[in-house]
């Protein structure tokens, strides 16, 4: 499932349609399209996120604030804050050593590989959680292994980190691989013959060529670790102050009628996607740049 | 020449090797215990647990709902992407933002923001209840949870081959004499074809396995409204490990078509593009 928040440094000069006689449409066309697109804009995506914001500062914001620093939450927010720090620099070096092995050399089977990098996007979470229970729970391949040496890893953190490693496996690796493969291997090569160290010539001439695209690819590999629920619920055991992410925090408080304060959690991880989508933006924007100053060149 | 003494850049045997390890600890030999496992059920114990009615039924409204929500979003996520490329008007640049919002909102919080909204006392459910169409807690509220997580899928596969497309085509075709209708339908229409079935394919591809932004407003009734990843959830709980992995084995040779037919349209929308620019 590939091509889908690849990132796009297209910028749309929609008025060039507009003045074109041969691409306008009529004006109740226009306002047709419009109305219809941005009514069900509207209803779908807008109304269920200003409605976090809205059910969280039902109650005022001292319940708001209370909610957020209750010792459970608090755990909650930091074991999510430690699964991603742990889940996103492992991906980041994956999908840096992924798209240098497939962008910069020829090898059989490269495609098939390129697929199956993709694969844990088409799997379901529910599904990405069992397959670690399968393999380290108690009735799983390791199970009886690591119950004698008193390892726990499903229903405790080790399976959340794993869960939410599968998860986001592949967002930061097809982000930097399209982009390498059509950057070629020329200035590389052209610096190691220059003397370079193969190191030197990845810091000083493919990480300045692949900076947007790959913190793209972090902050939605980011955005996904810190937000998955599917895959880490299973795993989890859902263990109070322990073993609860974000998300699992807001089910559980949502589950016990506490709506006000499951919106006041789940309003942080919108927030989240807000500020990811406004760096994904600005991204976009600097590539779009980018690309159009290379074009000028 | 063999390619490894052309070969100047260092790293291969590193990166291919770091690559293929860590691939395969943490995707493949994972994923390979879910069809181990159910190897390991005898025929009888496999079809037992794949066809239980309660399990047959949700396979109708995870597929169903699946279906119909994809292609509602075909339509509304192509009348987006024509809207965001061709015309300008205010706040553009944050609807084109937002439009990715199910990608970066957790389902979780989707899940029950959408529930608060349809419930009865929500601000649509109230709208909707008195005219009789009952949404959370029933098939209904699957399908538009559905709707919420497939629309950028549409859209962000639409929008890219709609602002490629060249103006000369509609020019050639206005000059030939055919009204707008005629050229969108004849002319547009072909070209965006193959990029709308790829995003068709991957909302109904997401949809099939979401489960976060489901369950709540689901309601999560035996037979009416349980999808299938609830299913592989149930038999866990009841520590039915044998038939949430016949299901889950189910489940991924579904995933593993659908990345096919994918790759499939996905190769197809290049090619046309190749062909038209």
């Amino acid at each position: 499932m590939s091509a889908v928040t690849q990132l796009n440094p297209h910028s749309g000069f929609a008025s060039r349609f507009e003045r074109n006689i041969a691409t306008r449409d009529p004006r109740w066309v226009k306002f047709l399209v419009l109305g219809l697109g941005l009514t069900f804009f509207a209803v779908f995506l807008l109304l269920p996120l200003v409605a976090v914001f809205v059910e969280a500062l039902r109650k005022g914001w001292s319940t708001y604030f209370a909610a957020l620093v209750e010792p459970d939450a608090a755990a909650a927010i930091r074991l999510t804050l430690l699964a991603a720090a742990i889940a996103v620099p492992l991906n980041l070096v994956f999908g840096i050593a992924a798209a240098w092995a497939i962008a910069k050399f020829d090898f059989p089977g490269k495609q098939l590989l390129i697929t199956l990098i993709d694969l844990p996007f088409s799997v379901s979470p529910v599904v990405a959680g069992l397959i670690y229970v399968l393999v380290f729970g108690a009735q799983g391949w390791f199970g009886p292994w690591l119950s004698e040496h008193d390892i726990r890893i499903i229903f405790a953190v080790p399976g959340i980190v794993l869960a939410t490693i599968f998860v986001t496996f592949p967002f930061i690796a097809r982000e930097l691989i399209p982009l390498m493969q059509s950057q070629g291997r020329d200035e590389e090569e052209a610096a190691i013959t220059l003397g370079a160290s193969g190191w030197q010539a990845f810091w000083r001439v493919t990480l300045p060529n692949i900076k947007w695209a790959l913190l793209y690819g972090v902050i939605l590999c980011n955005a996904r670790a810190m937000g998955e629920f599917g895959a880490v619920s299973v795993v989890s055991g859902h263990i109070r102050g322990e073993t609860n992410t974000m998300p699992l925090h807001v089910e559980i408080l949502y589950n016990e009628y506490q709506f006000a304060a499951a919106f006041a959690v789940a309003s942080l991880l919108a927030l989240l996607a807000l500020v990811t989508l406004a760096i994904k933006t600005y991204i976009e924007w600097q590539a779009g740049r980018v690309s159009l100053q290379e074009q000028l060149r | 020449m063999s390619s490894s003494a052309r070969r100047v850049l260092p790293g291969f045997g590193l990166s291919l090797g770091f690559t293929l390890a860590y691939l395969s600890l943490i995707v493949l030999i994972p994923l390979s215990a879910v069809f181990i496992k159910a190897a390991g059920l005898t025929y009888q114990e496999f079809l037992d647990a794949v066809t239980d009615p309660r399990v047959v039924a949700s396979y109708k409204l995870s597929f169903g709902a699946s279906l119909l929500a994809a292609a509602i979003n075909a339509v509304f996520g192509l009348i987006l992407a024509w809207g965001l490329v061709r015309y300008t008007f205010p706040g553009k640049k944050i609807v084109d933002a937002l439009i990715d919002l199910p990608f970066a909102l957790p389902t979780a919080v989707a899940g029950i923001s959408l529930t608060a909204l349809y419930a009865k006392n929500g601000w649509l459910g109230q709208i909707l209840e008195p005219l009789g169409v009952k949404i959370a807690f029933g098939p209904a509220g699957v399908l538009v949870a559905l709707i919420f997580i497939g629309l950028p899928f549409i859209v962000r596969t639409v929008q890219p081959i709609l602002e490629d497309l060249d103006a000369e085509f509609e020019e050639a075709a206005a000059s030939l004499g055919a009204n707008r209708w005629q050229t969108f339908a004849r002319v547009v229409f072909p070209t965006l074809l193959p990029a709308l079935l790829t995003g068709f394919a991957l909302a109904f591809a997401r949809a099939v396995g979401e489960y976060g932004s489901v369950i709540f407003i689901a309601g999560n009734i035996p037979f009416v409204s349980e999808i299938t990843p609830l299913m592989i959830i149930t038999k866990l709980e009841q520590y039915d490990y044998r038939g949430a992995t016949a299901v889950a084995s189910v489940m991924l040779v579904v995933s593993f078509a659908l990345l096919l037919i994918i790759n499939v349209l996905q190769a197809w929308t290049s090619k046309r593009q190749g062909r038209t620019t």
